[in-house]
């Protein structure tokens, strides 16, 4: 089992005095594989939402023009 | 020779497995990632010469082996898609697109910022860098050209030829770098990158290494989906599957991030 | 072979009629070589040492300019439909556009070198290794133009997509045919940069044009 190799918690955040490298360069890295991932996710959700509401609106025209058809057929 | 793969280019199956596969992928990379993190930034002795600042090992050389991998892939995707005429392998290409420019993006700002300490200057025009930059180029085309067209078909199939015709270039333009690299400067710079590494150090970079793989196997299941759904969206099965998640999901869209 | 110099014949005399479309990349070289010497200073040491980049890069430009209107009209037009439709005399067609775009874009720029040469003040030497690396070089120059321009060819924004996709693959040609100058301004060698070069040009023309071939049917069909 590794031991934990720094002294202290504040020696660890400061790198042996490369800290604004080590953790720019985490940072930046988990950031953007966060975002990628948000995003994708995102789309993912989005689509089936987007696709179920052209759907609905698709078949809410499709009833309306039902409607009018029977109501011109009713008038002749 | 292909039958068994048969039933897996089928779209419908595909995104079935995609969404089967996703979570436990998704799962077993953020744990590998994290361990190897944590291992690798707190539970490993510092570097006799670069002192702690050769943590950035740690996400630098997977991301690096992980855009190439990623490139080798989208590459045979395409090969697939143009040869045999297989629509998903065609989306495919689309998917790992995106994955492979943020892991050569990684790659980039993870050297640069190795190479302030080491070298002195945020960006040196060594062998590898140019070629990862170059490499992020040949991303950024794909990924353009597959957006340019108005039919969506259509650039997913230019795209898959240019992905080819780069993965034709790369060595190419990786060796031409290289040696026009030793034609400019001394190989002073690359002694650090392929270190003989210490055992302690090797294992939380192997789990890194494994831990980005994962990450891009599960994104590229995630990012499938949503392109087999969007090129498949008059089919009579993604119409079922979005009424059922209208029926289902008409409560307020809050918690958008964890269901799969 | 018919087929070819057919539509070689048909090239020529519509670059015969429209003379600015190999105009014009020929005078954006030279008043890219111009811009040069203003931008950065004008001694004849500093000149000599950039030139082979310059000339290099001024003619990957310059061919870049020309390549989007490769196939544009024939597409416009419903000629390259046809051409499709009919299968079989495509290839033709395809090896017919690169060499006569090769020899309106880039053979005026050989004719043109010695002027160059004088301009950034390189010697006898240089001047045949820029000959040298131009004649093979520019043919693959074209090659990938033309591919860059099939790819795109029904793209809504297809002209700045095109140097997009097409400028990294450059990358190897201008390294090694600027490095073929390059040693020659300093008197060295340079037959290895040439075969380099060579051997770049025979794959290319080996493979490209089927690319071509595939990426025209891709946006025609």
């Amino acid at each position: 089992m590794p031991e934990f190799y720094f002294e202290s918690l504040s020696a660890f955040w400061q790198m042996g005095g490369y800290a604004l490298f080590v953790w720019l360069s985490f940072g930046s890295t988990y950031g953007l594989l966060f975002g990628l991932w948000w995003y994708s996710q995102r789309s993912q959700n989005r689509i089936l939402q987007d696709l179920a509401k052209k759907q609905s609106r698709e078949q809410r025209v499709r009833a309306q023009q039902q409607q009018e058809e029977e109501a011109n057929e009713s008038k002749t | 020779m292909f039958k068994w793969l048969d039933p897996y280019a089928k779209p419908e199956t595909l995104y079935r497995i995609c969404g089967l596969w996703f979570p436990w992928l998704m799962t077993l990379a953020v744990l590998t990632l994290l361990l190897g993190t944590v291992w690798g930034l707190g539970f490993t002795p510092a570097d006799y010469q670069q002192g702690d600042s050769y943590r950035i090992i740690h996400i630098h050389v997977p991301a690096a082996i992980w855009s190439m991998g990623a490139y080798s892939s989208m590459a045979i995707a395409a090969f697939i898609a143009l040869v045999w005429q297989i629509k998903v392998a065609q989306w495919a290409v689309g998917a790992i697109a995106p994955i492979g420019a943020v892991y050569t993006l990684i790659a980039l700002l993870t050297g640069m910022a190795w190479g302030k300490p080491m070298w002195g200057t945020w960006w040196v025009w060594d062998a590898r860098l140019t070629s990862e930059l170059i490499l992020l180029f040949l991303y950024l085309g794909v990924i353009a050209l597959s957006g340019a067209f108005a039919d969506r078909q259509m650039g997913a199939k230019a795209s898959a030829l240019l992905a080819v015709v780069g993965v034709v270039n790369l060595p190419i333009i990786h060796f031409s770098v290289e040696w026009w690299n030793t034609l400019h400067q001394g190989a002073t710079i690359t002694k650090f990158a392929k270190p003989s590494i210490d055992p302690s150090m090797l294992w939380p970079l192997l789990l890194s290494i494994l831990g980005f793989a994962l990450l891009l196997a599960a994104l590229t299941c995630l990012r499938l989906r949503t392109a087999i759904l969007l090129n498949e969206q008059h089919r009579p099965w993604v119409r079922a599957l979005a009424q059922q998640s209208d029926q289902k999901g008409n409560v307020p869209q809050t918690n958008a991030g964890r269901t799969v | 072979m018919v087929m070819f110099k057919a539509a070689f014949v048909r090239e020529w005399r519509l670059l015969a009629r429209q003379k600015a479309d190999w105009l014009n990349p020929l005078m954006f070289f030279v008043i890219v070589l111009t811009l040069f010497p203003l931008g950065i200073g004008a001694k004849p040491n500093l000149l000599a040492e950039i030139a082979p980049g310059i000339i290099w890069i001024a003619a990957l430009l310059s061919v870049l300019l020309g390549a989007e209107r490769l196939f544009k009209e024939d597409f416009r037009q419903g000629t390259l439909e046809q051409l499709v439709a009919a299968d079989e005399p495509l290839f033709a067609y395809v090896l017919a556009k690169i060499t006569s775009s090769w020899c309106s874009t880039a053979l005026p720029l050989l004719f043109i070198s010695p002027l160059i040469a004088l301009l950034l003040g390189l010697n006898a030497a240089a001047w045949q290794a820029i000959v040298l690396s131009l004649l093979l070089g520019t043919p693959l120059l074209n090659l990938l133009a033309a591919l860059g321009a099939a790819l795109t060819l029904s793209a809504d924004k297809g002209g700045i997509l095109l140097a997009l996709l097409i400028l990294p693959l450059y990358i190897p040609l201008l390294i090694f045919a600027s490095a073929a100058v390059d040693n020659a301004t300093l008197g060295l060698d340079y037959s290895a940069q040439l075969a380099v070069l060579a051997a770049m040009l025979c794959l290319a023309a080996a493979l490209v044009p089927l690319a071509v071939l595939k990426a025209l049917r891709l946006n025609v069909g």
